[in-house]
C-alpha cells in the first residue's frame, strides 16, 4: 500500500475471489491519498466502536448480526463494489498499524475484527460462505453415508439440547479436531467424540473465525516488528503522528488512575459507599463488612474499583485489614492476603498497575459458590435483585422498568436505569463501567451540595 | 498468590494428633532423603527427551517452572533445574514444605531476568499439562457431615463421582489417554492430563475445555444453581447423568447424606423448583407427614419420589420446569472443578508425591478405574513412612522393584506402571517420527 498525496488514485484491484468479504491475507498494492487514509480509518473505527457497543449491552449473536449490518450501512457502504471493497481493506490494514503498537490495543483490535468479521460472514448465504471456507483452504472433509447414520441420534441431542424442539439435524456435517472450534466446544454446541468435533454446516462461521484471528494475531505481530524497526521512523513526519492520534481517540479511560473527583480516604468511605456505589460494589462492600471475609474474585473486583476511586494503598491495607483479622487473624492476613492487595497496587509480582475492571468484564464472570462478585442484574436471582434494589431505595414503578431490562439482558441499560432512578437524572451515555458510575454519581452530588468543603 | 487462601478456619480437629506429630521438618528431611521419587518425577517431565535420542530437546527439563513454598510461608517462585540430580539436591537443602509445578517456558525460568536483557527471547509459556482442580470445600452447601477443609468417608464419594464424570469425558469425548489423578493431601484431587496434544493447547483452547465441563452457575445469590435449558440434555452430560449421577443421587448421596430428611435441608431443594405452588404443595405435604417410624434415609428417599412425581405430572406447566429433576441431581453431585486453575497455561499445581502439612499425608495417585476403593483417610502419613523406616519394615530403596510391601511403594509403582510407562512409550515414539520428518525435509531441501 503505497500513501501518496496526489489527486489521483490507480485502483490495481488485482483478483479477489470473493467480492464482498475480504480475508486481508495481503496488503493492496495500491495508492492510497492521505485524506483517505485517516478518513477512511475513522470510518471503520466507528464500526468498530459500535460492534464494541453492541457486545457491552449484551446483545445476542441475532441482534449484532443486525447491529452490524447497519453500522456497516451507515459508515462503510457505498453504490460502487469496487469502491467500497477498497474502502473496506485500506481501512483495515490502516488500524492494523494503528493497533499494532501495545497488547492492549491488539486485544481490543483483535476482538472487535474478529466479531466484525464473524457477523458479516453470518450476513452472507451458504454458498459465498462454503466459497469462504475453499479460501481459507481447509481440509475438512464432510461426514456422509454410515458414519453420519450412527451419529444421528447423538447429534439430535445437540441439537436438542440447544432448544429446537425437533431433533433434526444439519445435512452436512464436518469433522474437525476440537481444537479448532473453541466456542463450540466451550458452549457444548457440538458433539464431541475421541478428538473430534462434529461441526454442523450451520456453524461453519465458528471454523473460519477460529482461521480469522488466528491469521490476524500473527499479522498483528509482524506488523507490530515492522513499525518500530522502520515505519514509525521512516513516517515520522507524516503518517506517524496520524496513527498515533487515532488510536487514543476511541479507546475509553481504563480509570486504573483515580480522576479529580475522586479521592476518598478511610473515614468517608462508607459514606460515598451508600451514596455513590454501583450496586456490584455496594454489594461487596456490605458483604465484607457483614462477613469480614470475601473470596478472590470478590478481592479483586472491589479492590480494584476502590483503588480506581483513588483509595491510597495505606488506606487500602487498613481497609482490608480491619475487616478480615475479624476472621482470620491479623498473621494470617498479614501472610496470605497483604500481598495481593500490595500486587494490584502494582508493589509485588510482575508491577502492573492493574486496571479496574469494566462492565463487559464483571458481566462474563462466572461467581460460583461463595462468591459475591459478579453483575447483579445478571447474577442475581429476581427475587434477591428486587431485594437489593428496593435497599437503593427505587421506587416500585422504577424497579418494574429496570426487571424489563434485565429479562431482556441489557444488564448495562438496567444498571443506567438505575443510576438515573436514584439521582433522578438522565444519563445519556449509558453505564460502562463502575467506576464511570462512582465518577458520575460525585458530580450530581458535588454540584448539589456546592458548600460541601472538597 | 495461590487458591489456596480461600480456605477460611480449619475446623478444629477432635481425637487427632497435634500438627507437629503429622508434620515437622525432622520428618521432611528423612522423607525427601529416602522417599521421594526424584527420578520418576523426572522421567515424567521430561517428556522423553533424556538426550538418547538425537531428536530430543535437552534443555525441555531445565525450562520447568518449580516453585517451592518454605517454612513460614517463605514463596520462591520460578525454579528451574538442569538435570534431575540439581533438583534433588535443591529439594534437600531448602526442604520445602510444598512443591508446585508450573509451565516449561519459552527460556530457563531461573534466568528470565537474563534473556530480557537481550528482547529477543520473550519469556513466555510455551507448554503445560491440562490441569483440574476439584477441592471438597466447594460443597459445603450440600453436604452435612463436614465443612471447611474436613473430608470422611461420608463426603469423599462426591470426589469419587467427580473423578468418574471428567475422566470419562477427557478420554472419551476428548480422545485423551494419559491422565494422571492425584490426592491432594486433605481435600480434593487434581488432574494432569499429559498428551502432547493437551500440553501445547493455547489459553482459549483450554478455557474451551473447562467451560465444556461448567454446569455450575449458582452463586450465594441465585437459589437455582444449576439452570438447563433446551429440550434435551447434551450428550456429555446426559451419559454423566445416566451413568454416574442419577445412581449416585439417589443410593449413596440418600444414605449418607439423607438430604430431604429435615426442614433445613428440604427447603434449599424446595428454592429451586420456580414454581411456588409446586413448592408449597410439596410443602404441605412434608411438614404435615407424621413423625413415623422410617429413619432419615429412608424419609429422605419417599420424598424424593413424591418430589419426582409431581413434577412429573406438572411438567408442562412452564417449560422451565422441564429439566427440573435433572436440575437437581446435577446441583448435588456434578463435579464443582475451580476452572480458573485450568484456563490459565501458568497456573501453578502442587506437585504429586509432596506431603500436605496439615495432614501428613502424602499427595498418592488415584487410580480413576478403582477410585471407589480410594480412602483418603488411609493414605500413608508422614509419622507412618518414618516409623515403617525406623522398624527396618521397608526396603530404603524405593527404586527396587521390590517395592511393593512398602506404605508407598504400591503407590509408586503404580504411578509407573500404569502412567509413566505408557506416557514415555509415546513420547519417543513422538519424538522418533518428528525426527525422521526433520530428516526427511532436510533431504529434500538438498535435492532441490
Amino acid at each position: 500500500m503505497e500513501v501518496i498525496r496526489s489527486q489521483k488514485r490507480t485502483p490495481t484491484n488485482d483478483t479477489v475471489s470473493n467480492p464482498k468479504l475480504p480475508l486481508y491475507f495481503t496488503a493492496p498494492t495500491m495508492e492510497v491519498r492521505l485524506e483517505e487514509f485517516e478518513l477512511f480509518a475513522v470510518h471503520r473505527l466507528r464500526v468498530l466502536k459500535g460492534v464494541s457497543d453492541g457486545l457491552a449491552r449484551g446483545r445476542n449473536p441475532k441482534e449484532m448480526d443486525e447491529t452490524v449490518d447497519t453500522l456497516w450501512r451507515d459508515h462503510m457502504r457505498d453504490p460502487d463494489a469496487s469502491v467500497m471493497l477498497n474502502k473496506d481493506i485500506i481501512s483495515h490494514f490502516v488500524l492494523r498499524l494503528v493497533y499494532c503498537r501495545s497488547d492492549e490495543l491488539k486485544k481490543w483490535f483483535l476482538s472487535m475484527e474478529t466479531a466484525l468479521f464473524r457477523h458479516r460472514f453470518r450476513l452472507e448465504n451458504f454458498q459465498t460462505q462454503r466459497g469462504i471456507v475453499g479460501e481459507f483452504g481447509l481440509p475438512y472433509k464432510a461426514v456422509t453415508g454410515a458414519e453420519l447414520e450412527g451419529l444421528k441420534e447423538k447429534l439430535g441431542q445437540v441439537v436438542r439440547s440447544l432448544g429446537q424442539i425437533s431433533p433434526n439435524v444439519d445435512a452436512v456435517y464436518y469433522k474437525v479436531p476440537f481444537e479448532e472450534v473453541p466456542d463450540l466446544v466451550a458452549t457444548r454446541r457440538v458433539l464431541i467424540q475421541k478428538g473430534y468435533a462434529f461441526v454442523a454446516g450451520s456453524q461453519l462461521v465458528s471454523l473460519v473465525v477460529t482461521q480469522f484471528r488466528a491469521h490476524l494475531s500473527k499479522a498483528l505481530i509482524l506488523t507490530n516488528r515492522k513499525w518500530t524497526t522502520t515505519i514509525q521512523e521512516r513516517e515520522k513526519d507524516r503518517l506517524t503522528p496520524i496513527v498515533e492520534a487515532l488510536s487514543t481517540s476511541y479507546v475509553g479511560p481504563d480509570y486504573s488512575q483515580s480522576s479529580e473527583f475522586a479521592e476518598i480516604t478511610l473515614k468517608d468511605i462508607d459514606q460515598v459507599a451508600k451514596t455513590s456505589f454501583p450496586l456490584c460494589m455496594r454489594h461487596l462492600f456490605d458483604k465484607l463488612r457483614d462477613d469480614h471475609h470475601l473470596k478472590h474474585g470478590g478481592r479483586m473486583q472491589l479492590g480494584l474499583f476502590l483503588k480506581g476511586v483513588g483509595l491510597k494503598l495505606d488506606d487500602a491495607l487498613a481497609f482490608w485489614r480491619a475487616e478480615f483479622t475479624k476472621k482470620v487473624g491479623s498473621e494470617r492476613f498479614d501472610k496470605e492476603y497483604a500481598y495481593s492487595i500490595r500486587h494490584n497496587y502494582g508493589k509485588e509480582g510482575k508491577r502492573t498497575d492493574y486496571t479496574p475492571y469494566s462492565c463487559q468484564k464483571i458481566i462474563s464472570s462466572a461467581p460460583g459458590a461463595g462468591d459475591h462478585h459478579g453483575c447483579p442484574y445478571r447474577h442475581f436471582s429476581e427475587d434477591n435483585l428486587r431485594a437489593a434494589l428496593g435497599r437503593m431505595g427505587l421506587s416500585s414503578r422504577g424497579m418494574e422498568d429496570v426487571m424489563d431490562k434485565v429479562r431482556n439482558k441489557h444488564y448495562q441499560l438496567a444498571c443506567t436505569l438505575t443510576f438515573e432512578a436514584v439521582y433522578g437524572t438522565s444519563c445519556d451515555a449509558g453505564i460502562n463501567h463502575p467506576n464511570q458510575y462512582f465518577e458520575e454519581s460525585q458530580k450530581i452530588l458535588k454540584s448539589k451540595t456546592p458548600s460541601a468543603p472538597v | 498468590m495461590t487458591r489456596e487462601d480461600d480456605a477460611m478456619m480449619d475446623a478444629p480437629q477432635i481425637n487427632n494428633p497435634k500438627p507437629e506429630e503429622l508434620f515437622n521438618v525432622n520428618y521432611l528431611r528423612i522423607y525427601y532423603g529416602n522417599l521421594f521419587p526424584y527420578t520418576d518425577i523426572h522421567k515424567w517431565l521430561s517428556y522423553g527427551h533424556d538426550g538418547k535420542h538425537p531428536g530430543c530437546d535437552e534443555y525441555y527439563f531445565g525450562r520447568r517452572e518449580f516453585s517451592f513454598t518454605l517454612e513460614n510461608d517463605v514463596y520462591l517462585r520460578y525454579k528451574s533445574f538442569k538435570t534431575a540430580s540439581a533438583m534433588e539436591d535443591a529439594i534437600k537443602s531448602h526442604f520445602p514444605y510444598k512443591i508446585d509445578i508450573g509451565a516449561v517456558y519459552s527460556v530457563d525460568p531461573d534466568k528470565r531476568h537474563a534473556y530480557s536483557q537481550t528482547g529477543t527471547n520473550v519469556f513466555t509459556p510455551v507448554e503445560r499439562e491440562l490441569v483440574f482442580d476439584i477441592d471438597i470445600t466447594d460443597y459445603d452447601d450440600v453436604r452435612y457431615c463436614c465443612s471447611g477443609a474436613d473430608v470422611c468417608s461420608k463426603c469423599w464419594p462426591l470426589m469419587t463421582v467427580a473423578i468418574k464424570v471428567i475422566h470419562t469425558s477427557l478420554t472419551e469425548d476428548f480422545g485423551f489417554k494419559h491422565i494422571l489423578w492425584v490426592f491432594s493431601g486433605r481435600r480434593g484431587v487434581h488432574c494432569w492430563v499429559c498428551d502432547p496434544k493437551a500440553r501445547r493447547m493455547t489459553n482459549e483452547q483450554r478455557s474451551a475445555v473447562a467451560e465444556y465441563f461448567r454446569v455450575y452457575k449458582g452463586n450465594e445469590n441465585n437459589a437455582r444453581k444449576v439452570a438447563l435449558m433446551g429440550y434435551s440434555l447434551h450428550p456429555f452430560l446426559a451419559r454423566s447423568y445416566v451413568d454416574y449421577l442419577k445412581g449416585f443421587f439417589e443410593g449413596e448421596l440418600q444414605a449418607t447424606q439423607s438430604i430431604f430428611s429435615s426442614r433445613e435441608k428440604y427447603e434449599k431443594i424446595l428454592e429451586m423448583i420456580s414454581d411456588e405452588d409446586i413448592q408449597s404443595e410439596l410443602r404441605e405435604k412434608w411438614e404435615n407427614s407424621a413423625r413415623s417410624s422410617l429413619s432419615e434415609e429412608a424419609i429422605s428417599l419417599v420424598r424424593w419420589e413424591q418430589l419426582k412425581n409431581t413434577l412429573q405430572s406438572k411438567k408442562h406447566k412452564a417449560p422451565i420446569l422441564r429439566m427440573c429433576v435433572e436440575e437437581i441431581v446435577f446441583t448435588f453431585t456434578y463435579p464443582r472443578i475451580d476452572l480458573e486453575v485450568s484456563k490459565q497455561m501458568n497456573h501453578l499445581l502442587k506437585a504429586p508425591f509432596c506431603v500436605h502439612p496439615k495432614t501428613g499425608r502424602v499427595c498418592v495417585p488415584i487410580d480413576p478405574y478403582n477410585c471407589d476403593e480410594f480412602d483418603p483417610l488411609a493414605v500413608p502419613t508422614l509419622s507412618q513412612l518414618i516409623e515403617e523406616i525406623n522398624s527396618g519394615g521397608s526396603r530404603m530403596d524405593v527404586d527396587d522393584d521390590d517395592s511393593d510391601g512398602s506404605l508407598l511403594g504400591k503407590s509408586i509403582k503404580f504411578f509407573r506402571s500404569s502412567f509413566l510407562e505408557p506416557l514415555l512409550k509415546l513420547c519417543k515414539e513422538e519424538i522418533e517420527s518428528s525426527y525422521k520428518t526433520k530428516i526427511a525435509k532436510s533431504k529434500d531441501s538438498f535435492s532441490w
